[in-house]
């Protein structure tokens, strides 16, 4: 098979997503998808509108925000922090790797009520379940960027008489970057899985108990409408993780 | 058997040196390297040789300071090596220790604005060991972009802007081809001309050896010591024409006579 020359690589991706989107809007179009089901693509677009119109959302769209990036600040500090922490203490983590590697198999949000006694009905559980989920991938990427710190790296850093914490600032943190973004990736998307979730199972506000509401109402244009701007969100969340990404290594990463 | 007696101006003294990795555990341990002694006069270029797993680097790892021994000791200076890499050594590793998240510039520069120094003074010199080691168009590049030669000297360039007056190199050209290490052999000689340092270099290449030293030291099989010390009788001028001269076959062929022994015992050794 010969190769595709680079510069097709990104519009043939937009004209598959294109597609797709264009496939499911004949599909409800021609009512082989019936509208209680799904609405079209085109007509999520024009509920969402509306529902930007009206300003209503306004305030559950920021309690969420805030909520899922007040998730994302504790995943992603907390979790560096305990995975340097462990890192550093080689006995402490034979014990805890067996734990971290089947956290993600425990469904931690079984104590989603557990969060709401012990905090309250407000904003606190939601980021509490949301940065529960995403704190754990944050340190287990932090101790993997901290192993692949290469070891010439550590000898130079000794043969220029740096102090431990300078050598964590200038060498180790520049040199595990790349897994640290991924634990940032992977911080993100759990801590918005987290509220989202949380909201749609029990909350006073947010996109998800607005989600929820339309939902049991069946009102799909609102669902969907909330849906996408859901979606549009978290896109545009993750595109800021990748810019910066980019920043920061796109130049010096070893091919 | 050690080295030449002792100099008026010694730079560097192993005395009886020994090491045995993983005694602390309650085990036997594994000897990596018998009682070596070693002096090397100030300004002389001197090489060590020997079969692979000779205890070659770690002699190195030692003398720089990044390694306690577990017997002997060593001076820079007049001075003791214990628990740091003393001011004035400076170690350009085997594999590439280059920061890839620093531009060429920023990775020679390191060093310097880490003592503190002010900028002018820093750009002075960053800018003459750029040049020096022939990077000078490549300031603003990363190490991702350049070969692997190149990144050597990057290496070389940030060592030597701190300007040692003693370099350890560690089978700094191991990973490159032949012609690319003869380029940069002569690169070396060049700096050690030019900065006067001591220069201490393990490999294990007969003809780098017997081209760039004043003196090579010829090691045994783990537990390494040195079985042999040979001087070369070059001038300070040399460059990679004297493996044109009939001395430099009598060299390698004369270490070889040591090594070869030793090198069949390495192989048949395990692990």
């Amino acid at each position: 098979m010969t190769s595709l020359p680079r510069r097709f690589i990104g519009p043939i991706r937009v004209a598959v997503v294109i597609a797709m989107i264009g496939a499911v809007e004949i599909l409800c179009r021609t009512g082989v998808i019936d509208p209680f089901t799904m609405i079209a693509p085109s007509a999520m677009v024009v509920a969402l509108v509306r529902i930007l119109e009206t300003g209503h959302i306004g305030p559950d769209a920021a309690f969420t925000l805030t909520n899922t990036l007040a998730a994302i600040a504790v995943s992603v500090v907390l979790g560096f922090v305990l995975g340097a922490i462990v890192h550093g203490l080689p006995r402490l983590r034979r014990v805890i790797t067996p734990l971290l590697a089947a956290y993600y198999a425990v469904p931690t949000f079984v104590f989603y009520p557990v969060l709401i006694v012990l905090f309250g009905l407000n904003r606190l559980p939601l980021i509490a379940i949301g940065a529960a989920l995403g704190v754990v991938g944050m340190m287990v990427s932090t101790l993997d960027g901290l192993d692949r710190v290469p070891r010439v790296l550590l000898k130079t850093a000794t043969a220029y008489r740096m102090t431990p914490f300078s050598v964590a600032l200038r060498i180790k943190l520049p040199a595990a970057a790349p897994q640290l973004f991924t634990g940032v990736k992977l911080a993100v998307t759990y801590s918005i899985i987290g509220t989202l979730a949380g909201e749609f199972i029990l909350s006073v506000a947010g996109l998800g108990r607005r989600l929820a509401i339309a939902y049991n109402d069946l009102d799909n244009p609102t669902m969907y409408g909330l849906l996408l701007l859901v979606l549009t969100t978290v896109v545009v969340l993750n595109a800021i993780v990748f810019h910066c990404e980019r920043r920061v290594y796109r130049r010096w990463q070893r091919t | 058997m050690t080295p030449h007696g002792p100099g008026p101006a010694t730079a560097l003294t192993a005395d009886a040196v020994g090491h045995v990795f993983g005694q602390a555990a309650g085990a036997a341990g594994v000897r990596a390297l018998d009682r070596v002694s070693l002096e090397l006069d100030t300004g002389e270029f001197f090489s060590v040789i020997g079969p692979s797993g000779c205890g070659k680097s770690t002699l190195l790892d030692i003398v720089a300071g990044l390694l306690a021994p577990t017997e002997g000791r060593v001076s820079f200076e007049g001075r003791a090596v214990a628990g740091e890499v003393p001011e004035g050594i400076g170690i350009v590793f085997q594999e590439d220790a280059s920061f890839p998240w620093l531009t060429v510039w920023d990775n020679v520069a390191f060093g310097l604005r880490r003592q503190g120094m002010e900028a002018m003074e820093v750009a002075r010199r960053v800018d003459y060991a750029v040049g020096f080691m022939g990077l000078g168009g490549f300031a603003r590049h990363y190490p991702a972009q350049l070969s692997g030669g190149m990144r050597q000297r990057v290496c070389i360039a940030r060592t030597l802007v701190l300007q040692p007056r003693l370099i350890l190199l560690d089978e700094p050209f191991g990973a490159l081809d032949q012609q690319t290490r003869l380029l940069m052999g002569e690169e070396l000689l060049r700096l050690w001309r030019e900065t006067h340092a001591t220069v201490m270099l393990i490999t294990h290449s007969l003809d780098e050896a017997a081209m760039l030293s004043d003196r090579v030291g010829v090691m045994s099989a783990r537990p390494g010591r040195f079985i042999s010390t040979l001087a070369t009788g070059w001038g300070r001028d040399r460059d990679s024409e004297v493996i044109k001269d009939r001395r430099f076959g009598e060299l390698t062929a004369e270490m070889w006579g040591y090594l070869r022994a030793e090198s069949m015992r390495a192989l048949k050794s395990p692990a």
